[in-house]
């Protein structure tokens, strides 16, 4: 019987014929924590009996949380990652590299591979065909010391995803969409598994949009096949040796399937305080802002910063609105001045901030005040996600992100830009 | 050692409460300081919780504790605290191993049947809950077997360290 892509890679890096409920040891490729479970996790590694890395160049440390550094406690943080690093001989992002996932993504992942991080966005690079999830520190630690770890094989979900998105309607509104629909827990557990020919008609960082926000259903992975797309990717990274064509198998068992026509997607947002309170931009149009946040590992890549750029064009935000943009790596920044998207973006009255997370997890940047509203194309909006549990948090596009700045209330996109 | 009977109280939370809610990420800068974190436990979901809670209490939610981020964080300060087991209809995936993985029982059970304040007692190697406010008695779902040796050996480091590897 044929094998859904988890299936396929996970009998891969275990050696065994996984299946979905086999509990499996498998090899880890890349494992790696960032500047808010680094400390931990280093701390747990040193209480293990093991004493050296398993492989230290495929370990990472990223710092990418708060940078620069906002206060003597992170910035003494930083200083323990870089001297484990130094240590140890493993690979270090200092800030400004960018967001981890985003660098994962650009610099590490390819498709068949094992990726483990200490942050729960490591699904990301299911966009890109790897099987990859966000652990905890301990695990995390004994990954580092083992380079392998334990799973239980998911069962699969099916996405089956046809047509073509409507302009200004992105793979955000699709995975909003696909979120509202199943809940926030529809997924526990499972794999996301994106298939069907519009799959094929989606750029990689639409694919890792996707991925990015398997785990705000539940899910352990969100996994795209590998296809050409993902070979020109790979190419234009350097890494066109690492590609590997990966399809799930036509008889493959999935627990269900979910038929998605694209085509027939509209602008989403998602309202305070859960990710899977969905509701379409056009029902929610005129409600207040007072701050847009345009960035985080969900939609901080040249092609969302493009998209807004091209929205805001010889525009002005609205006076009563903070527009704050985030590239997500170092690249991606380089390539929005090149392009000529942060003159335009600078023009109209954002505050281009350095590549990281910026205000996504409230510590600075951009922390909301009581009762301030913000619309931000990040993955979570949690009570007090942003620094604040008095303020409101609604997700979005960036295409529904820029229209809003320029009229300081949520706005559809199509309506405003022809 | 967690398998003798536990006893406390309950500690009753809505569904959804996330890692935002149990470690607020505003307090990242004291994740080195786990005592100092510790003292915002589920801040942004109740801050009365930590002048209330008592060592020995459960903490009791409803569906998808713990979901959001992979900080381990979060198990940790709800250990610190005192809580002896979390009692939940279902709980988020890398919440799960992390507190396992820290020794915390997660015991996945219908929590409709308790109430904030009851007096609850668990005995894990029976199997069983008991409401001894209401009498009532519940069942928890099993765990699976790799993680019932890591609880069992008071959290993932320990294991690894008594047995050098994982034993499936
Ligand atoms: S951008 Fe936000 S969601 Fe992504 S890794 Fe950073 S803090 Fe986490």
């Amino acid at each position: 019987m044929g094998k859904t892509l988890s299936e396929k890679i996970l009998s891969q890096k275990s050696g065994t014929d996984a299946r979905a409920g086999d509990m499996v040891i498998a090899a880890v490729d890349w494992v790696f924590v960032q500047d808010t479970t680094g400390t931990l996790t280093i701390r747990q590694f040193r209480e293990s009996k093991k004493t050296g890395l398993a492989s230290p160049e495929r370990t990472v440390i990223f710092v990418d949380h708060a940078v620069p550094s906002p206060n003597r406690q992170f910035s003494n943080d930083h200083h323990f990652l870089r001297q484990f690093a130094r240590e140890t001989g493993c690979l270090f992002f200092e800030p400004g590299s960018g967001i981890c996932h985003q660098l994962v993504a650009e610099k590490l992942a390819s498709p068949g591979e094992v990726i483990v991080g200490a942050d729960s966005h490591t699904v990301t690079a299911g966009g890109l065909g790897a099987f990859a999830t966000g652990m905890g520190s301990s695990d995390v630690a004994v990954v580092f010391a083992l380079g392998k770890t334990w799973f239980r094989v998911p069962e699969s979900f099916k996405i089956s995803l046809t047509g073509r998105f409507q302009k200004f309607v992105s793979s955000k509104d699709l995975i909003l969409h696909l979120i509202g629909t199943i809940g926030a827990d529809g997924a526990t557990y499972k794999a996301l598994e994106f298939v069907g020919d519009a799959v094929s008609h989606m750029a990689i960082s639409q694919r890792l949009t996707v991925a990015n926000m398997a785990v705000e259903a539940g899910a352990k992975v969100g996994v795209f096949p590998s296809d050409h797309v993902t070979k020109e990717f790979l190419r234009k990274q350097g890494r066109g040796r690492n590609y590997v064509a990966l399809h799930p198998d036509d008889d493959a068992t999935y627990e269900q399937t979910i038929a998605i026509d694209i085509s027939k997607l509209e602008p989403m947002v998602a309202m305070p305080h859960s990710v899977d309170n969905v509701a379409p931009v056009q029902t929610l149009a005129g409600a207040k802002i007072d701050q847009v946040f345009i960035g985080t590992c969900t939609n901080g890549r040249l092609e969302d910063i493009a998209i807004a750029a091209k929205i805001l064009e010889g525009k002005k935000c609205h006076p009563n609105v903070r527009l704050i943009v985030a590239p997500a790596s170092r690249k991606v920044l380089l390539d929005a001045i090149k392009a000529g998207y942060v003159e335009i973006l600078v023009n109209a009255g954002a505050i281009l901030v350095p590549p990281g997370c910026a205000a996504c997890l409230g510590v600075h940047q951009g922390a909301l005040g009581d009762n301030e509203v913000c619309l931000s194309t990040a993955n979570r909006n949690f009570k007090g996600r942003m620094g604040n549990p008095e303020a409101l948090i609604y997700l979005a596009s960036p295409a529904t992100a820029a229209a809003s700045a320029i009229t300081g209330e949520i706005t559809d996109p199509r309506g405003l830009v022809k | 050692m967690i398998f003798t009977v536990m006893k406390g109280r309950a500690h009753k939370f809505g569904d959804g409460i996330s890692t935002d809610h149990i470690v607020p990420g505003k307090y990242a800068h004291l994740r080195s300081n786990l005592p100092e974190l510790a003292k915002h436990v589920m801040e942004d979901a109740d801050p009365t919780f930590l002048s209330r809670v008592r060592p020995g209490d459960f903490l009791v939610a409803g569906k998808n504790f713990g979901l959001g981020s992979s900080r381990e964080h979060a198990a940790v300060v709800i250990k610190m605290v005192g809580i002896s087991a979390i009692l939940a209809k279902s709980v988020a995936r890398i919440f799960f191993r992390n507190a396992i993985n820290q020794g915390l029982p997660v015991l996945i059970c219908d929590t409709d049947m308790i109430n904030d304040g009851d007096e609850i007692e668990v005995d894990l190697a029976a199997g069983t809950i008991t409401n001894l406010t209401s009498g009532i008695k519940l069942t928890f779902g099993k765990i699976p077997e790799v993680m019932l040796n890591i609880m069992k050996e008071g959290g993932l480091i320990p294991y690894i360290n008594k047995y050098g590897d994982f034993k499936l």
